[in-house]
């Protein structure tokens, strides 16, 4: 009797543990599944405007000469906003887990974090609305001072809705997470390097200069490289703050276009092969951004013995 | 016996060469009325009167004490006077776009029915007559919220199901086994997707599959659902980590199945932690607009069918009030509508993160004996 109940009851528990592992495994497998599923989807519906005839894409000069110009002006944007955005990034990091005092560090992170809660169109609808204002003075400084600079060539964009701005706000929109993460690399350093470098003279700094800096180094490289990834693929800062146009070296000036910002501006009104272009412009971001942040994560899982931010 | 006739008031040889205890505070009070007066003659304002001061403070210190204390304590100086100014130009943009969207948004929100009704039927014309008789803004979000709750909603159960599995999968059956490290690599690399290729690749699939042009709610859902379960999988992992061995070993000493073990012991354990990382996962994607933007259309009425129809979401509102206003000739009550929504927006993403940190804290495991 005991016996018997015994057995059932182990029967259904065999069923119930199979069901539920196959669950779970089923689960992972559709994670990978979907980001392969990404992939495909993007090259099946890129597939026609990569093989169409040059005169059909929008430019009438072939898709390549369609997206050189907004990888650069992505390329551009993303580069202003990590130049900003990295030291002072840094430095938050550093002050909230060196400098400030211990009480409180946590709910100075928890400010920073803040600024990563705030949605991206709030971001853009600010730069607009508030940024672009403030700054086109300062652009008019800068190309009647600096115009020698292909960088700062004038006239100024007189509404400040140029590259520089976005690229501004994006900074913004990175920071938190390079602050994050650097952040949780330098509480990893060994205590006990620190207390070394203080028990043996280092100022502060110095301590930081030889103990926290050079662990925490590929941990920084990682941070970067996924506020890259993040600048690379944001939208809506650049869509909103941006009046896009050709491909100009100049920053102060309207022009240049990012590749998330065109799809956003252009594909709700979109059909046909117009909107292969832009799926197929979509695909060209994802293979940079998926390679961007490959290269990070690969670094930090090298370094997983030292840094916390896996 | 020279020592006897040294005067009394010379500082102590331990404190020799340093900068007196109030040195900071001097050098502060100075800058600021330096700064005062260098701004009065290029004309005042209050940002740059904090930046110049700024620059002076740490200017006056690190020279003062390069004098007194040397290279090596200036550099120090230095080092401390730049990093608590990147954390004080980090604060600027936050406040800065905290204070712009309450001094924007607050008109907006509190214009009679804005929470209320749809945009249904509001035109250019109200938003002229608003702006040249006086009358009140027309039109609200209600319908924008309703579809931004529908499309979350949706892509939640979509999310936490998928996510928490995998967790589970990573932690309890995967063993660090190959495919288990390939999930987690994946996973990382899908925190970093772009949002707008994650609206693309749900447009593009619905495309192939349902036929083009397909817009609905649902699309939208998918999209924020790619974005969504990569943060869920990481912090349930997280969580379910630091569920105590100990726990699974004295359930499976009774006789408990895993999996009975997993549902019964674990997951309660675990389930502060991970609620408040599904509530964190709903407020990241609940801001997000520009994969809703090529999923769901534009709607200005209200739609309760999440899998029909075009639909609106509180986002791509902004996004479309913004850029392109109701009105062109007249954009002012088409930017209050904006910002009236986009405080709307930042109000629930707040409380969505405070709601996380609630969770966490109530409903956390005892710990301890």
């Amino acid at each position: 009797m005991t016996v018997t109940s015994l057995k059932s009851s182990q029967g259904a528990g065999r069923a119930g543990d199979k069901i539920f592992s196959g669950a779970t495994l089923a689960a992972g497998c559709l994670i990978l599944a979907v980001l392969f599923g990404v992939a495909l989807f993007l090259v099946v519906q890129a597939i026609p405007a990569l093989t169409a005839p040059a005169a059909e894409i929008q430019g009438g000069e072939g898709f390549f000469a369609y997206i050189w110009p907004i990888v650069v002006g992505t390329l551009i944007a993303a580069a202003i906003a990590l130049v900003i955005a990295t030291p002072i990034a840094i430095g938050v990091a550093l002050f909230i887990s060196h400098f400030a005092p211990r009480q409180l560090a946590s709910g100075l992170g928890y400010v920073i974090d803040l600024l990563a809660a705030i949605p991206s169109v709030v971001y853009g609808a600010w730069g607009a609305a508030f940024l672009a204002k403030e700054i086109s003075p300062a652009y008019n400084w800068l190309a009647d001072n600096m115009g020698w600079l292909p960088i700062f060539q004038g006239p100024a964009s007189a509404t400040g809705k140029t590259i520089l701005t976005a690229g501004i706000v994006l900074s913004v929109m990175v920071l938190p997470i390079i602050t994050s993460l650097s952040r949780e690399i330098f509480l990893q350093t060994p205590k006990l390097h620190e207390e070394a470098a203080l028990a043996l003279g280092a100022t502060r700094w110095e301590m930081i200069k030889m103990a926290v800096l050079p662990f925490a180094r590929p941990g920084i490289i990682s941070a970067i490289m996924l506020g890259l990834g993040r600048a690379l693929g944001e939208t809506m800062a650049v869509a909103l703050v941006l009046s896009s146009g050709a491909l100009t070296a100049s920053l102060i000036q309207s022009g240049n276009q990012t590749i998330a910002a065109e799809i956003a501006l252009n594909f709700p009104e979109a059909s046909g092969l117009k909107v292969s272009t832009l799926i197929a412009a979509g695909l060209v971001l994802f293979v940079i951004t998926l390679g961007v942040n490959m290269i990070a994560r690969w670094i930090i899982t090298r370094h997983k013995e030292f840094s916390g931010a896996n | 016996m020279t020592s006897t006739l040294t005067p009394v008031r010379k500082r102590s040889a331990l404190t020799k060469g340093q900068l007196p205890k109030y040195a900071p505070y001097v050098v502060l009070a100075l800058a600021l009325i330096a700064g005062a007066a260098i701004l009065a003659l290029i004309g005042f304002n209050a940002f740059g009167w904090g930046i110049v001061s700024a620059i002076l403070f740490a200017a006056g210190l690190v020279g003062w004490s390069a004098a007194v204390e040397g290279s090596r304590k200036a550099k120090d100086k230095l080092a401390t006077c730049l990093v608590v100014g990147s954390f004080l130009i980090a604060l600027l943009p936050l406040i800065s776009v905290i204070w712009t969207v309450l001094a924007n948004g607050l008109p907006g929100i509190i214009a009679p029915g804005f929470l209320g009704s749809s945009m249904n039927g509001v035109t250019g014309v109200y938003d002229n007559k608003a702006v040249e008789e006086g009358a009140p803004v027309l039109g609200g979000i209600y319908h924008a919220l309703l579809g931004t709750v529908q499309i979350t909603i949706l892509a939640t159960i979509i999310s936490v199901p998928v996510g928490l599995l995998t967790a589970i999968y990573l932690v309890e059956y995967g063993h660090d086994g190959r495919l288990a490290r390939a999930i987690t690599f994946f996973v990382d690399v899908m925190t970093g997707i772009p949002s707008i290729v994650a609206g693309l690749f749900a447009a593009a699939f619905f495309f192939a599959v349902v036929g083009p042009g397909t817009k609905t709610g649902a699309v939208a859902a998918v999209a924020l659902s790619v974005l969504m379960i990569p943060v869920v999988v990481r912090s349930s992992e997280e969580m379910l980590k630091i569920v105590p061995n100990e726990l699974r070993e004295a359930a499976y000493a009774l006789g408990v199945r895993k999996w009975r073990t997993i549902l019964k012991v674990v997951i309660p354990t675990a389930i502060s932690g991970i609620a408040s990382g599904v509530t964190l996962a709903i407020a990241r994607v609940i801001g997000e607009t520009a994969p809703i933007l090529v999923t769901a259309g534009f709607a200005t009425s209200i739609n309760g069918n999440v899998f029909g129809g075009w639909m609106a979401s509180l986002p791509t509102f902004i996004y479309t009030q913004i850029l392109n206003p109701t009105s062109p000739a007249n954009p002012d009550p088409s930017s209050q509508r904006a910002w009236g929504a986009a405080l709307v927006l930042i109000i629930l993403v707040m409380l969505l993160n405070l709601g996380a940190r609630l969770i966490a804290r109530l409903f956390a495991p005892k710990t301890g004996r």
